[in-house]
């Protein structure tokens, strides 16, 4: 069994180094996002082989999904094709990547040996702690969700701060459209003319939300979470904004209820900590909500909390798409 | 030999069949003179590949939410690929892109 997981681990590993490669020398920018797409994809599946579920779905809707997605409205706006640099301006950058490449593989040795029964992560008592006791605590099957909203809801809100700021930079810097300037055209990124396209799409997008609630709401018990429901959920904004035009999208989930759903996630989540410091315990402390019945008030917190990841997630996504596909580029 | 293992080795079978018809449309990628008979190719693996080994896999699944999920998988594969492939064909017909005819060097 060991050497069928190493045998598909190193399969995995060398189409990832290939990939790579392939993403270097490839001029045509479009094949190389693509290529893109491939590497998440594979290292999605090496996550899956590690039987980090969670991480693997994030990665899969992340990475071969929605960035993919993002870079090609970003090449839509520029040149598909990579300009020739010099030779001998490649030297430095070379350098640079071998030694930090070589200094990488370096610090590698020092790490516990793959599977390890003795390595920090199996001694340390917080493994016995997450595993064990998280059952009695909060009650949730899946524990990487217990981990990620409760033990560690402080880290999770910092990431949800940071998909924010992201996102309310790139509003800030992209928002701005001038209207009626004939020297600048926005590029058509439609495809309502393909008919075939048009129907199955409209026969994809209840599935697409429906498959988004589920992914939501199921995260205690199998993987998923607010992350990646929030990205099906953008990209089901994202299909329908590719296949109908980005103005017919626009009316589905106009401007301003997008900034309301941004704002709205992290404060619902940072709502939720204030909520429980009003009822007597620490912010984001969940026992506080029920205090005669922790594990209710723990489930209750965790629902908000990664509902409220949802909603940000899924309005910056589709946002960052939004201001993308309006942009106007000179003709 | 039992009934179930009979529709396990069936699934086995199918699964096989998946793998080969995976390979041989990547062969089909790679040898192929044009944009659209590897696109062709492709598509082959996308359907007939990918479906072949669901199939498979479904004779083999341990229990039914495996199979109602690889049903699932299954339905959703069959309404995108061949979406996807039509695509990517209409949209080289647009751009313009010529069909091979026979003698012409590959492209």
């Amino acid at each position: 069994m060991t050497s069928e997981i190493e045998l598909i681990s190193l399969v995995l590993f060398a189409i990832l180094v290939v990939t790579a490669i392939g993403i270097t020398r490839l001029r045509g920018l479009y094949g190389a996002v693509m290529l893109a797409a491939l590497f998440s994809l594979v290292i999605a599946c090496l996550f899956v082989v590690l039987d980090a579920v969670d991480v693997a779905f994030t990665e899969a809707a992340v990475g071969a999904g929605i960035s993919t997605v993002l870079m090609l409205t970003v090449l839509a706006l520029t040149r598909a094709r990579e300009a020739v640099t010099p030779r001998r301006r490649l030297w430095p950058a070379g350098i640079g990547s071998v030694l930090t490449g070589g200094l990488l593989i370096y610090g590698s040795q020092d790490l516990p040996a793959f599977g390890a029964r003795d390595s920090p992560v199996q001694r340390h008592p917080i493994t016995e702690a997450y595993l064990l006791e998280s059952q009695n605590d909060i009650g949730v099957p899946n524990t990487v969700t217990s981990v990620l909203a409760s033990y560690r809801g402080y880290d999770t809100f910092g990431e949800l701060a940071v998909i924010f700021t992201a996102g309310t930079a790139v509003l800030l810097l992209l928002s701005y459209v001038p209207r009626h300037d004939p020297d600048f055209e926005r590029r058509k990124l439609l495809l309502a003319d393909y008919r075939i396209l048009r129907v199955v799409s409209k026969i994809l997008f209840p599935f697409i939300f429906l498959f988004a609630l589920y992914v939501q709401f199921h995260g205690d018990y199998g993987p998923g979470g607010g992350f990646q429901a929030g990205v099906i959920f953008a990209s089901g904004f994202v299909l329908y904004g590719l296949v109908f035009g980005i103005d017919n999208a626009r009316r589905v989930v106009p401007r301003w209820l997008l900034r309301v759903l941004i704002s709205s996630g992290l404060l619902l989540y940072g709502g939720v900590g204030l909520t429980s410091m009003l009822l007597g315990g620490t912010f984001l402390d969940y026992d506080a909500l029920s205090p005669s019945h922790p594990v209710m008030g723990q489930h209750v917190g965790i629902l908000l909390v990664e509902l409220g990841v949802g909603i940000t997630v899924a309005g910056v996504m589709t946002a960052i798409f939004f201001v993308f596909a309006d942009r106007r580029v000179l003709q | 030999m039992t009934a179930p293992s009979l529709v396990g080795s069936a699934g086995g079978v199918l699964v096989l069949v998946g793998a080969l018809v995976t390979l041989s449309g990547g062969v089909g990628l790679l040898r192929m003179p044009d944009f659209y008979s590897r696109v062709h190719a492709a598509g082959l693996t996308d359907t007939a590949g990918v479906g072949l080994i669901a199939l498979g896999l479904i004779l083999r699944a341990p229990d039914w939410g495996v199979v109602v999920r690889l049903l699932f998988i299954l339905l959703f594969l069959l309404l995108t690929s061949p979406t996807a492939t039509h695509a990517l064909a209409q949209a080289a017909r647009r751009d313009g892109v010529r069909v091979w005819t026979d003698g012409e060097p590959r492209r």
